[in-house]
């Protein structure tokens, strides 16, 4: 018998940094072997013993000696579970699965980056990329909006990007007290900010959905057209193979035509409700 | 018409022949299953000999009802489908895919190692050899496998039974997928009651089904077996009045998700999933972890799942389909439209279980025709203006 999809790879957490309250980082090494190397905007289904599986997306992917990093909310029973364990504790893990973010494709234009809570995870792999090679891209910003100052996630690596000169990063939270001094409202109100030209860029946007219909919608009017703006889909998530049915979108598997994936191809059925 | 392009070699076999077939499926290891009568229904089950067979019974479907009746012919296969398929049998209802331990901090996955058992499926219908083939698409025609359901089907032995008396409820025409066998079996049986003769026409469609018919005790086929077996289909077929609409059924499905229509069956339907759970090829699962007392230990269990329960769709904060009509449209949609993108073929097979055992007798026919007709006045109401 062929081997299973469903069985997990043992891994070792090697790190745990808390990064909000709620949320958590966990660094990842393979007891022995690893799964393949993810890209940007994939992700993987993380398993805890007794508890069962959640679909993470991977925060930072393995390359130059970094270990897998997965940051979870603690949300539901397996997130919950899994930030509170250790250094030396074990996790399975299996994947990566999905589709990944437009790094190649947005080649050679101004790229936009829009984030909303902890939607920044599963964009940071992609940040990390094209600001690592800096020179085949336009212009660069960054859109990140969360709910209070408190639950900024990656401050130090915001500050880092914001250090660089070639990179504009936007800071906005629903709410703050008189401390904070960066901007209050909803991340779509950063959009206009941004002054990009909507003929040269491509758009990236990750966070909850109603975040994302906003982001769309002002990217739009802004000009950006539909198959230059990706979105990152979620649905719930059994197996992350297509194979229990639990992901469907429209006659999209979310884990499979997804979760990035090219607004033109959801637009239909984006904003019909309970699809 | 044979799959291994072998001549037709078809023979005739009476109630012993066939009693003798499943004698020789036995002794070459197989477990044999097929058609019993339990709590009132024909259900699959193990059988030793043709005696274990529902002689004489028939069964009586409507939306919302199945009756067993008694027939005068004593037909061994004179009833259409029951509540189970053979969905249950190679993608199962409750499977385990492996186990873990904790020992210490590490973790220890055992995946099992046994082989299933060979098995032979009698009385097959064809819309289900239909199902099976869709089911084949789905769980192993993409990049990932389910490997039990390939184990398992790797092992199975299947003898199709044409379909001679179908219920009120089965629609396989409108699908092509019966009520004649044309593929995907090893032997095809066709239950002939002529002249107060009990006989079987039966056909090879593979290499072994073939090796199996040589040796068991038969007469050659003659043309008033092979004309007496077509009038069989022809009988069968012309006692099928249910349609499913097919001409802009995807599309109409497709482009109205918020057609009124979802509402309507949305007040009608319990989301009680019956119909996911009769489906032969509906094929959604959840896993879940079966802890060991000791919390050391758990087994990774699949089981099936119905995208008509609340929490199907759950994601952190609630579930994305909350109401009975979301659930029921995701469900026909899903079934007749989006499995067309996703595996090129429908999702139904016209078997009617859905309909038979619908508490409140949903008819998906009648409501994919309720979509199709609404399509229509709407483009002549355009055509107008």
């Amino acid at each position: 018998m062929t081997v299973s999809p469903y069985l997990p790879l043992p891994y070792r957490i090697i790190a745990v940094r808390q990064d909000t309250p709620d949320t958590a980082t966990i660094d990842l090494q393979p007891v022995r072997a690893a799964i393949p190397e993810p890209a940007p905007g994939q992700f993987t289904m993380l398993y805890m013993l007794g508890v069962g599986e959640a679909p993470i997306s991977v925060s930072g992917v393995p390359i130059e000696g970094a270990p897998l990093a997965q940051t979870l909310r603690g949300v539901g029973n397996v997130s919950k579970a899994i930030i509170r364990l250790q250094p030396g504790d074990e996790i399975g893990v299996r994947g990566p699965y999905g589709t990944t973010w437009p790094v190649a494709e947005a080649d050679g234009h101004d790229v936009l980056f829009i984030a909303g809570g902890l939607g920044l995870a599963p964009l940071r792999p992609a940040i990390r990329h094209v600001l690592a090679h800096r020179d085949r891209y336009g212009r660069v910003a960054v859109l990140y909006g969360a709910r209070t100052p408190a639950d900024i996630l990656y401050r130090d690596e915001l500050v880092l990007w914001r250090r660089m000169l070639d990179v504009q990063v936007e800071v906005t939270v629903d709410r703050a007290q008189r401390a904070w001094h960066g901007a209050v409202g909803v991340v779509t109100e950063l959009v206009s900010r941004a002054g990009f030209e909507p003929d040269r860029t491509l758009a990236m946007v990750c966070g909850p959905e109603v975040m994302m219909r906003f982001s769309v919608q002002a990217l739009q009017g802004a000009g950006l057209p539909s198959e230059r703006i990706y979105v990152s889909m979620e649905r719930s998530m059994k197996c992350g193979t297509g194979l229990c049915g639990h992901c469907q979108f429209g006659a999209e598997f979310v884990c499979k035509q997804g979760a990035v994936m090219r607004y033109d191809r959801i637009a239909s059925i984006f904003t019909v409700r309970e699809i | 018409m044979s799959a291994s392009g072998l001549p037709k070699t078809a023979a005739v076999l009476g109630p012993d022949g066939l009693q003798a077939l499943i004698a020789a499926l036995a002794a070459r290891g197989m477990e044999v299953i097929g058609p019993v009568e339990r709590d009132g229904a024909i259900v699959l089950d193990r059988i030793a000999g043709i005696a274990d067979l529902p002689a004489g019974r028939t069964d009586r479907q409507e939306a919302g009802s199945y009756r067993l009746a008694d027939r005068d012919d004593g037909a061994l296969f004179g009833y259409a489908v029951g509540p189970q398929s053979w969905k249950r049998f190679l993608h199962r209802p409750v499977e385990t895919l492996f186990r873990v331990r904790r020992i210490g901090q590490e973790l220890a996955f055992e995946p099992p190692r046994e082989t299933p058992p060979r098995t032979a499926f009698l009385g097959v219908r064809a819309c289900e050899l239909a199902a099976i083939a869709i089911q084949d698409r789905v769980l192993l025609g993409g990049a990932y496998v389910n490997t039990e359901y390939a184990a398992r089907r790797a092992q199975t032995f299947l003898v199709a039974v044409n379909c001679g008396d179908p219920a009120a409820t089965c629609f396989c025409t409108s699908h092509d997928t019966g009520p004649r066998a044309h593929s995907g079996y090893d032997v095809a049986l066709t239950e002939l009651l002529v002249d107060g003769r009990h006989e079987f026409l039966a056909e090879p469609g593979s290499d072994s089904g073939a090796a199996l018919l040589a040796y068991l005790p038969t007469r050659p086929a003659t043309a008033a077996d092979w004309a007496a077996a077509a009038a069989v289909a022809a009988r069968a077929a012309a006692n099928m009045h249910r349609r499913m609409p097919s001409e802009g059924l995807k599309e109409t499905l497709q482009a109205h998700p918020e057609h009124p229509r979802w509402e309507d069956v949305g007040q009608r339907c319990l989301a009680c999933a019956n119909c996911t759970m009769v489906c032969p090829t509906c094929f959604c699962t959840t896993i879940e972890d079966h802890s060991e007392l000791d919390g050391l230990g758990a087994e990774r269990v699949r089981r099936w799942d119905s995208c008509f329960a609340g929490d199907f769709s759950y994601v952190h904060g609630g579930a994305v389909r909350t109401q009975t009509r979301s659930r029921y449209r995701q469900w026909m949609t899903h079934k007749l439209a989006h499995w067309w993108d996703q595996y090129g073929t429908s999702g139904c097979v016209g078997c009617g279980r859905c309909i038979a055992w619908c508490p409140v007798g949903i008819d998906i026919a009648a409501e994919a025709a309720a979509f199709v007709e609404s399509s229509k006045r709407e483009e002549d109401a355009h055509g107008i203006a």
